[in-house]
């Protein structure tokens, strides 16, 4: 689905409600290209357009150094394991693991320039922003707890995940289009799994966040996809039944087609 | 061409997962082997989880075999009898097989027993394959004559009790030999997740002494009934089968296994014997090369909760 600009930007002219922290005066609205990614057949993968504005009123204070938008898109959670391969009796195993409990299957985490130079570390890793901060807790034998943030089963578990292009930070991913007005394309991969999305837009100014707006979308499949799905989850014994008469019909049709003798 | 695969949740290209059904459904009819051990790391290496990849598989060998049993049971190449009395071991090996499993995994020693036994089963298989099938070849080159039967070669399994004929091979021997193997070929599947037919069909022909000619179409039909019966088995219990994945490898592969059962039947036995010595013999190095050979990343991802 390719963004539709006239129609979005009139939504997020006309949207009213999606607005926080009215102490500073400024209000964040944003809205999404489609709320709803549809996966078919000949799926490989979307680009969603997120469009979004500020919106000013009388006890808005100037401010100095312009708006920054950090946008922090998380998919459905997921428990993974991190193997650590080790050298054992002269062979290569899996010596060493750790859980990660609920990790988000997919994130990505825009802005409209690096974000150290948006906030300080410290506001960062509190805000939990960008992918040195968020929280991806891990279960070490029975107790659950966030391991620090060069932990090396947690950086190669991002390494893997950057790599497979389901975790991204970019920090140009956000335009600004007007002073107060701005847009960013979040990229799904054709992998990315289906479920709901959370859409967390972030507003600071001078290195404080001063709004935040939500706005989800949900990966979902349809049609044929979903048939195949649905009867496969609720109906195994019979869909196996089904698949395995297809192998047998397709063995015994492709041998009477060659059929020579 | 691509197309979404509904449960392995991903894109792939249509051609290349074709001509892969293809190219492993040749070796499966020419060997008589299911070529799971073949095509599940094929799989994996495009993208698919190996759960996915191990469930949908099961399918696409069912499918080989069907289309190449018929073309041996045309050949009257399949003894049927001996069929069912291996399937008979075979159902118990595979129960005995599933409960190991669960135990391994219990312990949390599964991947290195796996990894292991691989190397272990395939190197020595491929490795007594290859050499005794060029001593046979030499022995052709020397003009001896071929050795079809051996009568001076019974071994202590010839002894055994429980003695019978099974026709269509031309054999005599006792049922505790063949139930064994049944039970060993059901257990090795189970544990490993593997067909089996790499190890039946030298197993056929070395200890039982059953013809080549008979020992593909038998193995073919074995290997058809438990596949089969697997997918079945993972649809219900693990919901994995991608059945879109396994009609695009299906398709290929029983073609691939028509031209392979007629190349099989082209070839003098010695030297399809050495062919598959030679390939089980490979995939046994490949896979202790992953053992010995440090990763290029120590580390790697997998979601929880899923076998394999």
């Amino acid at each position: 689905m390719r963004p539709r600009a006239p129609f979005v930007l009139v939504a997020v002219l006309g949207a009213i409600g999606l607005s926080a922290a009215p102490a500073f005066g400024e209000r964040l609205v944003a809205s999404l290209s489609n709320h709803r990614v549809m996966v078919t057949s000949n799926f490989v993968g979307e680009e969603l357009v997120l469009f979004g504005g500020v919106e000013q009123d009388q006890t808005s204070r100037p401010r100095r150094s312009g708006y920054d938008i950090v946008v922090t898109v998380t998919g459905p959670r997921q428990s993974m394991v991190t193997f650590r391969k080790a050298r054992v009796l002269g062979i290569w195993v899996n010596a060493d693991s750790r859980e990660f409990e609920n990790a988000p299957a997919y994130l990505a985490v825009l802005s409209n320039r690096p974000l150290d130079s948006i906030a300080n570390t410290e506001m960062l890793r509190r805000l939990q922003l960008g992918l040195d901060n968020i929280p991806l807790p891990q279960r070490a034998s029975v107790k659950i707890a966030d391991a620090a943030s060069d932990d090396p089963f947690r950086l190669a578990f991002i390494k893997i995940k950057t790599d497979q292009g389901l975790y991204r930070e970019v920090s140009n991913g956000v335009t600004f289009l007007a002073p107060a007005l701005f847009r960013a394309s979040i990229p799904l991969p054709a992998e990315v799994p289906v479920g709901t999305y959370e859409v967390d837009v972030r507003l600071f100014a001078d290195g404080a966040q001063i709004a935040r707006a939500p706005s989800p979308f949900e990966v979902y499949k349809s049609g044929f996809e979903q048939v195949v799905t649905n009867a496969a989850r609720e109906h195994g014994f019979l869909y196996g039944l089904v698949t395995s008469m297809m192998a047998v019909l397709t063995g015994w049709f492709a041998s009477v087609v060659f059929r020579r003798d | 061409m691509q197309i979404y695969l509904p449960i392995a949740d991903l894109p792939v290209n249509v051609f290349v997962i074709l001509a892969m059904g293809l190219a492993v459904g040749f070796i499966s009819g020419m060997f008589g082997i299911g070529g799971g051990f073949l095509m599940t790391p094929l799989l994996i290496f495009l993208g698919i989880t190996p759960a996915v990849a191990v469930a949908s598989v099961t399918s696409h060998i069912a499918a080989s075999s069907m289309s190449g049993a018929i073309s041996y049971w045309r050949r009257r190449a399949i003894d049927l009898a001996l069929a069912f009395m291996l399937l008979a071991g075979g159902i118990v090996g595979t129960a005995f097989g599933v409960w190991l499993f669960t135990t391994l995994r219990a312990v949390g020693q599964l991947d290195i027993t796996i990894g292991v036994s691989y190397v272990l089963l395939l190197g020595i298989v491929g490795a007594l394959m290859v050499a005794e099938s060029v001593r046979a070849i030499i022995r052709v080159r020397q003009g001896k004559p071929v050795e079809l039967r051996r009568p001076g070669s019974h071994t202590w399994i010839h002894g055994l009790p429980l003695k019978l004929r099974f026709k269509r091979s031309r054999i005599y021997v006792s049922a505790i030999p063949v139930w064994g193997i049944g039970f060993l070929i059901g257990f090795i599947g189970a544990v490993m997740g593997i067909g089996g037919g790499f190890l039946l069909v030298p197993l056929l022909i070395y200890v039982l002494r059953v013809p080549t000619a008979t020992v593909i179409g038998t193995s073919m039909v074995l290997t058809l009934v438990t596949m089969a019966s697997a997918t079945v088995m993972h649809a219900a219990t693990n919901h994995l089968v991608d059945a879109v994945l396994a009609l695009i490898l299906m398709v290929g592969g029983v073609i691939g296994a028509q031209f392979g059962a007629r190349a099989g039947q082209k070839m003098s036995g010695e030297r399809l014997r050495l062919l598959l010595g030679l390939l089980v013999l490979a995939v046994g190095i490949r896979f202790a090369l992953d053992l010995i050979v440090p990763p290029e990343n120590v580390y790697s991802i997998r979601p929880l909760d899923t076998d394999l």
